[in-house]
């Protein structure tokens, strides 16, 4: 038989059959569009994620205190400190000519007052550097101080959340709070803006970072950020950094790197996974899909007995007789699958209209492997009924036994 | 030219095997032709379905055109089956799904020839047999020996040398029975081998060569015995 031949003998047994065709049909589609559209899912929660990190400004640099042997895996968050880094170090790394700008952070939470309101706060200590370092924009006021670096200036910049709950619609700039022991006049209000890689920024403090060293009493920073001001640079600039703080800390090499770089690909290869996982979870639809053509392959031969002696009588080999079945159930899985990408490509439109700054997006090896899969399916779970078929006796199959 | 030698086929029945064909010998030449008949159960179409290759003797041998059929495997014997022997049933076993034309093309269609030809070909054996205008009607929209032409159109497609058929006429009536036979019939002194199962002694006998079966064991009526 011909490839043509095959397919004008089968969709006769469709329009027979035309509800039973249409529900293994739409098994497959179900199953096929579940695996792109999950991947999809997951491949633009990875998109969601390199985009966040990349509107935190290219080309950072941080510096934690403490050395943590880091042999690839997810870098240290928090390392082991040893001895402490301070704004005297920063002081001495900042000349260096790659370096564009630098934020040192001091960070714990204090206590803040206005008037009989109160609200324990994590209060950051930094200098104007980390307003564009972390793109944080203000809503009213201004940032911090030229001089935050070199002296206590008693000032503070407040999230929009907390401004809300201290001054409800009370204007705050120019208004004094209390932090813990010191006094600190409000310069600014950060504009209301969503997390940013699990911080809440409405949710946060900003003062000086001397200050900050005053009202947690200690000079130890909780890490330094560096925009560099060139790309690729991340190498020499930590080499350099390396030197000159080993130079102040006695020859002891006790800070650590985390560049950019390194936590976005540990991301991505987390979300990777995940993303593969998912969709190894929604191809299980498919496997159910296949039972579902075994079971409908096994009765169709069962109906078609006569018609299997038949073509036996008139000179079929078992061969073309069991390609007859699984070519049928591969029709089908072709029809399913091609209702399945177009499913699955109308509900990215439709998640990309209703929730535009997701960037949900099909991966080519999601819809090669859907596709795949479906296809061995087909072929795997019609092949045991249509190898029924290609061994039915003639004689008995023509009279209607099996 | 078809031999058969000390076929025998048996079925176990419970405690007593049953002996569809006991050591039949038989030969039969291109041309021939050969009515079979016997009592209900006899083996007649045991005898058939083995010389049409649908079936395998327990033993004993059968050469098709000087091939050892019982040495071949199935894909072999299935082409074989498709390039030398056309059948013809009682109940004429079209597919209901498929016009008359179609039905006649299938064992084209498994040989893989081209559409045009097949369309060709079927049509020309169709109007032979004069039920052309019916080419494009489905089995259920014809008559019982409308259907039989229709088989009949199919078997001789493949241009067979041997032709089968058991009791082709067991479900007409006398006018279209004897109009099928002698549409067979036609076809033999076209040079087809044609071998008949029949219950019709007066069809039965109009066959040059004259075949009984009883429990099995073949025999073979002389000339001068021939029923009057
Ligand atoms: N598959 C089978 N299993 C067991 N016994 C069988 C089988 N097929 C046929 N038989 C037996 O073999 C014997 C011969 O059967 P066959 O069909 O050849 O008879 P027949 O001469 O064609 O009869 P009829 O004139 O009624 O068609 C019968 O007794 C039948 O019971
Ligand atoms: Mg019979």
């Amino acid at each position: 038989m011909r490839l043509v031949d095959y397919w004008e003998f089968s969709v006769p047994v469709f329009k027979r059959h035309i509800p039973r065709t249409l529900l293994l049909t739409l098994a497959i589609a179900i199953g096929v569009c579940s695996v792109i559209l999950l991947t999809s899912l997951g491949e633009g929660a990875r998109r969601f994620i390199e985009q966040e990190f990349s509107s935190l400004g290219a080309d950072l640099l941080i510096i934690l205190p403490g050395k943590k042997e880091t042999q690839g895996g997810a870098p240290p968050i928090y390392g082991t400190t040893t001895r402490d880094l301070t704004l005297e170090d920063v002081q001495a790394i900042e000349h260096i000519s790659t370096i564009d700008k630098i934020a040192p952070i001091i960070a714990g939470t204090a206590l803040i007052t206005f008037q009989n309101r109160s609200r324990e706060v994590i209060t950051m200590g930094s200098t104007p550097a980390i307003f564009p370092i972390r793109d944080l924009t203000l809503g009213e006021g201004r940032a911090l101080p030229e001089n935050s670096s070199t002296q206590h200036v008693p000032v503070i910049v407040l999230g929009s959340k907390i401004k809300k709950e201290l001054f409800g619609n009370q204007s705050a700039v120019g208004e004094w709070v209390r932090a813990g022991d010191y006094r600190f006049r409000v310069i600014g209000v950060l504009e209301e803006r969503g997390e940013s890689l699990g911080l809440d920024l409405r949710d946060m403090a900003i003062i000086p970072v001397r200050s900050a060293e005053m009202l947690f009493n200690s000079p130890a920073l909780f890490r330094v950020i560096i925009q560099l001001s060139q790309s690729n640079s991340e190498a020499y600039t930590e080499q350099r950094i390396r030197k000159i703080i080993a130079e102040r800390h006695e020859g002891k090499d006790d800070i650590s790197f985390v560049s950019q770089d390194s936590i976005l690909s540990a991301f991505n290869s987390i979300m990777l996974t995940v993303t593969a996982v998912v969709g190894a979870i929604a191809a299980i639809s498919l496997v159910v899909a296949g039972v579902l053509i075994m079971n409908v392959t096994y009765i169709s031969v069962a109906q078609r007995r006569h018609e299997i002696g038949l073509l036996k009588a008139l000179g079929a080999t078992g061969l073309q007789v069991k390609r007859i079945f699984i070519g049928e159930a591969l029709l089908l899985t072709t029809a399913g699958s091609v209702i399945g990408m177009l499913l699955a490509f109308s509900g990215i439109e439709f998640v990309r209209w209703y929730w535009p700054d997701f960037p949900i997006a099909a991966t080519w090896w999601a819809v090669i492997s859907a596709i795949v899969t479906a296809f061995i399916m087909g072929a795997l779970f019609s092949w045991l009924p249509a190898a029924k078929a290609s061994k039915l006796d003639p004689i008995l199959a023509m009279r209607g036994f099996s | 030219m078809i031999l058969l030698k000390d076929v025998c086929k048996t079925y176990e029945l419970g405690e007593t095997p049953l002996k569809a064909l006991d050591h039949v010998n038989l030969s039969i030449n291109p041309g021939d032709y050969l009515s079979v008949m016997g009592p209900s159960g006899s083996g007649k179409s045991t005898l058939l379905n083995m010389i049409g290759l649908l079936d395998r003797p327990d033993s004993g041998e059968l050469y098709i055109n000087d091939i050892a059929t019982h040495s071949l495997i199935e894909e072999e014997r299935a082409k074989l089956r498709q390039n030398n022997i056309g059948f013809i049933f009682q109940s004429f076993h079209l597919i209901p799904r498929l016009t008359a034309l179609e039905n006649v093309e299938v064992p084209l269609m498994l040989s893989k020839t081209p559409k045009h030809e097949r369309r060709e070909q079927s049509m020309k054996i169709l109007e032979q047999l004069g039920i052309s205008s019916r080419a494009d009607h489905l089995p259920k929209q014809l008559s019982g020996g409308q259907l039989q032409r229709v088989a009949i159109a199919r078997a001789l497609l493949m241009k067979p040398s041997i032709l089968l058929a058991d009791e082709p006429t067991g479900n007409l009536d006398s006018r279209s029975g004897s109009e099928v036979i002698e549409l067979l019939e036609k076809f033999n002194q076209e040079g087809i081998t044609l071998m008949m199962v029949t219950h019709d002694v007066q069809l039965g006998s109009r066959a040059p060569r004259k075949l009984q079966i009883i429990d099995g064991k073949l025999s073979e009526v002389e000339k001068h015995h021939a029923f009057s």
